[in-house]
């Protein structure tokens, strides 16, 4: 692999980290929330967290393009009070990325929050322990496998996100072009040679991710 | 008696295609409207259906070399049809070059204006659309201009580049950058961005869009007839109007 590969692979990684470092506060959240409480349209929050799954990617891509764009809301509002831009840029990468990969994330920590027994938390509760100590100390170590489970298919599924990220973030060699973007570029170039030697990492890291996560759901 | 209505969906799909011919283009993302034009007079009088299919030239150029069931190949770049003709994918002694077009820079409506492509490098400037270098004539076409007067090392960390020539339009339409590098037929029929230089002809690299008959053609007798058209009086005056240069007169036979 030449150096430039290397380089690719090395900002598709760390892009993918950092949108694992975004939605696991938010996706442990809501994870919990759906979990274990009940309330009007809750219904709908499920369906909207579980949406990019099956809606296309590059609607996915082209909503957070309208609202992170210049003229967009959020992205206007951006730009003039910090001057700060997120569409092109790798901001819109883990953008796509973190929405991309949030509903599996959530679907695999809330299965894993269900299955840890509700009696181990109400037994701490009668014993004084706070919402917070309850989390962090009965029901994620319990849940920690499929949790981890879920870490592992987010991060599968970030490093092979295509259609949202090329429409937020475009295709800009060393800022912004992940993986996929990359090996779509090559084919598309007559570099089929590089595609290949791309599209092979890609397979071994999904391969490895994919394996674990399964075997660290199976193993109950 | 099921398999009625399949049947004879069927058969009227195949009535259809003994009558009248389906000729597939494969065209230069930029020459969208005028074809679309051209092609609805030509439907008319023929009978023939033409099919398009519109993507940098870069794009189609390999979709043609995978095996694309292809009539026509019609680029805006001669290198792209250099490339199939050396791997003999084009019919030799059909090949012309049509077109010329002229390169502008476009910046959205309510930008800044820009006077020059020494512009390009001010600070304000901070994302610039071009088509991809290798797949995007246009972009190709921009790149070496930019070379030229040795502005590309400064530019190049602000480009942004897109998938084809209308990539470019609309991502200058959306604001999202600040300024593109089109043709002016794209500039043309756009509302949302404003010509902010037009590149002198003598500065640019010379853009010429190659037209050629693909070996392999499944109808190759009625391409043949559009080919022909495309170079008719008639299919000239609708690319000048779009904002074309016709590059040659129709041939004295």
């Amino acid at each position: 692999m030449s150096s430039a590969e290397w380089q690719l692979v090395g900002f598709s990684l760390r892009m993918a980290l950092a949108s694992l470092l975004l939605i696991l506060p938010v996706g442990l959240a809501l994870a919990w929330w759906l979990a274990r409480k009940d309330w009007r349209g809750k219904a709908l929050v499920e369906t909207l967290v579980s949406l990019p799954l099956v809606l296309p990617p590059v609607v996915t891509g082209l909503v957070l393009l309208q609202l992170f764009g210049r003229r967009g809301p959020v992205g206007s509002w951006l730009h003039t009070t910090f001057n700060y831009d997120v569409v092109f840029t790798w901001r819109a990468v883990v953008l796509a990325l973190a929405t991309m990969s949030l509903p599996l994330f959530v679907r695999a920590a809330r299965t894993a929050f269900e299955e840890v027994e509700v009696k181990f938390e109400q037994i701490a509760r009668t014993l004084g322990a706070g919402e917070w100590r309850i989390f962090f100390t009965i029901t994620l170590p319990l849940a920690r496998r499929g949790v981890l489970a879920g870490v592992l298919l987010a991060f599968a599924r970030s490093l092979g996100e295509f259609g949202a990220t090329i429409m937020v973030a475009g295709n800009i060699p060393g800022r912004t072009t992940t993986l996929p973007v990359a090996i779509y570029e090559a084919v598309q170039a007559d570099e089929d040679n590089h595609a290949w030697v791309l599209a092979m990492v890609s397979a071994g890291v999904a391969f490895a991710a994919v394996y674990a996560s399964e075997k660290l759901s199976r193993r109950r | 008696m099921k398999n009625k209505i399949p049947v004879a969906i069927l058969s009227s799909l195949f009535a259809l295609q003994l009558h009248a011919a389906q000729v597939t283009v494969f065209a230069a993302a930029s020459l969208n409207e005028s074809l679309k034009q051209i092609a609805a007079d030509y439907e008319k009088t023929s009978g023939d259906k033409i099919i398009f299919n519109f993507a940098a030239s870069g794009t189609l150029s390999r979709q043609i070399e995978a095996g694309a069931p292809v009539d026509i190949f019609f680029a805006a770049d001669e290198t792209k049809a250099d490339a199939l003709e050396k791997k003999g994918l084009l019919v030799s002694g059909t090949r012309k070059s049509l077109l010329g077009n002229s390169l502008v820079i476009v910046t959205p409506t309510d930008a800044a204006a820009i006077h020059s492509p020494s512009e390009l490098t001010n600070a304000a400037v901070q994302h610039i659309a071009l088509g991809e270098a290798k797949t995007v004539p246009c972009g190709t076409y921009a790149k070496a201009y930019l070379e030229k007067l040795q502005l590309w090392l400064a530019v190049e960390p602000k480009v942004v580049p897109c998938e084809s020539v209308r990539a470019v339009l609309a991502a200058v339409e959306s604001g999202n950058v600040d300024a593109g590098f089109v043709y002016k037929t794209d500039a043309a029929i756009s509302k949302k961005v404003k010509v902010a230089y037009e590149v002198p002809a003598a500065d640019a690299p010379k853009i010429s869009y190659p037209l050629a008959l693909v070996k392999d053609a499944p109808q190759s007798e009625a391409a043949k007839r559009f080919i022909t058209y495309l170079d008719s009086d008639a299919a000239s005056a609708v690319f000048k109007q779009f904002g074309f240069i016709v590059l040659s007169s129709p041939p004295a036979k």
